[in-house]
């Protein structure tokens, strides 16, 4: 039987709001920080929308979401995070931030309480030597959006115990996800895979090879992909494949995670993506963007 | 909106990769046609030998991992004119997809690239158009994808079903890589990647590792 501990989510973005629902969801108390009370009080509004358009979809009754809710609190106050049995960091993806917030963590949770990073790129094992618990400490890396991808990629460190791994890896299952163990390597499965690749769809336009909106139909039309690869770098955001290659290339050197000097230009321009109407593409008038 | 099929003809010079059994398209072939289409490996002998060239809308041939320029020949940037390549693309031995990579060069003339656009999707297939470089759209991009993917189970990143199953549920891909080269095969993979590291030179697409064990032992007729 899984143990019903409270699940502390620390970081009010996107990524954390997702998490925060997925472990409400899983029927976990839930606790939601954050040092900007603003930022805490918006997740909170944005879980209460999630929700109610399950309600409205017919995926939830009002009366599950109304216990759902009634299992998530908001804090600003770290000593609040004292009560988590378990602690999803879902901050931005800076080493000396995440380390400076699990040693303050670590100062007020009890010894028993696991701590966990979202982080995408960074290694586990070095967040970890900055907690003062790195036996005790996983990846868990959720996809985005998290409140709909069951995938996590579950990761220990050099010195995480078994016993800690496999107490997250069933609270990772209690809450309605799928994890799967990958190496503590650079990008694990996914952004391993992902950013190099699209950087090869954004050369491959900037070698004049084809239009952004061939290269979508050709990898659609030949390997049924649901999107392709310039559709998704837009709706990721251009000037997120930014971060995501310096944060890979920086820690592998491999040439194929490199940022394309295309990318930076198209970031400069403030042709983002969809969340400027244009990136490889335009949605403005749907017509192809060139490179 | 999709322009009606021109009329074409067909013809096959030993076995085609794109049409190896019957299709609706080679089938609506007749004797003449505003559009040719080169089948098979002698594709390329078979243009140089085509009488009257420039009647047709648009000479179609059948590409397998070389350059259109190979046979067309090329002059300083400025190539290009009723003659495109194409391909459907195929992984191995599993059957053509419905996808074809239209191969253009740098003055092919509109009227041609749209006569081969109409003349595929006409017949139920879809199409992309890619200017004449190695590998065109798709195998440069999945083959470095699939190397690096054989090269990260060897270094046990993860199992080959955690990591399938990882990029199917991450990214909505139908099939993991090391499923899909299992069925395709990864000899053949080593044959596409080779043939494109050779032309162009990134080692990105050296064969991994397990592809070369693959093709070895198919050389052994393990």
């Amino acid at each position: 039987m899984t143990e019903k501990i409270t699940i502390g989510v620390a970081g009010a973005g996107t990524m954390g709001t997702g998490i925060a629902i997925v472990a409400a969801r899983g029927g976990f108390p839930t606790l939601l920080f954050d040092l900007d009370p603003a930022r805490v009080e918006a997740a909170l509004g944005q879980m209460r929308a999630f929700f109610g358009k399950s309600v409205q979809r017919g995926k939830l009754t009002q009366a599950e979401v109304d216990e759902i809710l009634s299992r998530v609190r908001g804090t600003s106050t770290l000593d609040d995070m004292a009560a988590c049995g378990l602690v999803i960091e879902a901050i931005f993806e800076e080493l000396d931030a995440k380390g400076q917030l699990f040693s303050a963590l670590n100062g007020v949770c009890p010894p028993e309480t696991l701590f966990a990073s979202n982080t995408s790129t960074l290694s586990i094992t070095e967040i970890a030597a900055r907690s003062g618990r790195d036996d005790r400490f996983v990846g868990m890396h959720f996809c985005l959006p998290a409140q709909l991808m069951k995938l996590v990629e579950m990761s220990p460190g050099l010195n995480t115990s078994d016993e800690s791994f496999a107490r997250a890896w069933a609270l990772c299952e209690a809450m309605g996800q799928r994890p799967v163990k990958t190496q503590d390597a650079p990008g694990f499965i996914l952004n391993a895979f992902l950013v190099p690749f699209n950087n090869d769809a954004i050369r491959l336009v900037e070698q004049g090879v084809a239009e952004p909106a061939e290269i979508d139909a050709a990898i659609k039309g030949a390997l049924g992909y649901a999107m392709g690869p310039m559709e998704l770098l837009d709706l990721v955001g251009l000037d997120t494949q930014v971060l995501l290659c310096e944060a890979l290339h920086g820690v592998t050197h491999e040439p194929r995670a490199a940022c394309p000097p295309l990318l930076r230009r198209m970031v400069a321009a403030r042709r983002l993506g969809r969340k400027t109407q244009r990136g490889f593409l335009d949605y403005q008038t749907s017509a192809i963007f060139g490179a | 909106m999709s322009h009606p099929a021109p009329s074409h003809r067909v013809i096959a010079s030993g076995t085609s990769r794109s049409f190896p059994i019957a299709h609706p398209l080679l089938e609506a072939a007749g004797e003449t046609g505003i559009v040719v289409l080169l089948l098979g490996p002698g594709a390329g002998r078979a243009f140089a030998a085509l009488a009257d060239k420039a009647r047709y809308t648009a000479i179609l041939i059948e590409l397998g991992t070389e350059c259109l320029g190979v046979h067309t020949g090329e002059s300083r940037g400025e190539e290009g004119a009723n003659v495109l390549g194409f391909a459907r693309f195929r992984l191995g031995e599993a059957p053509p997809s419905d996808l074809v990579e239209i191969v253009r060069q740098p003055k092919t003339t509109p009227e041609a690239i749209a006569a081969a656009r109409a003349l595929f999707t006409g017949h139920g297939l879809k199409t992309a158009v890619c200017a004449d470089f190695p590998g065109r759209i798709i195998d440069r991009l999945v083959r470095p994808y699939y190397n690096a993917a054989l090269g990260k189970l060897d270094a046990g990143l993860a199992t080959a079903d955690d990591m399938d199953l990882t990029l199917r549920l991450g990214l909505g891909y139908p099939e993991g890589p090391i499923a899909l080269l299992e069925r395709t095969g990864l000899a053949a993979h080593h044959d596409v990647t080779s043939a494109l590291h050779e032309a162009l030179g990134d080692p990105a697409y050296a064969p991994a590792r397990r592809a070369q064990v693959a093709k070895a032992r198919q050389l052994k007729g393990a």
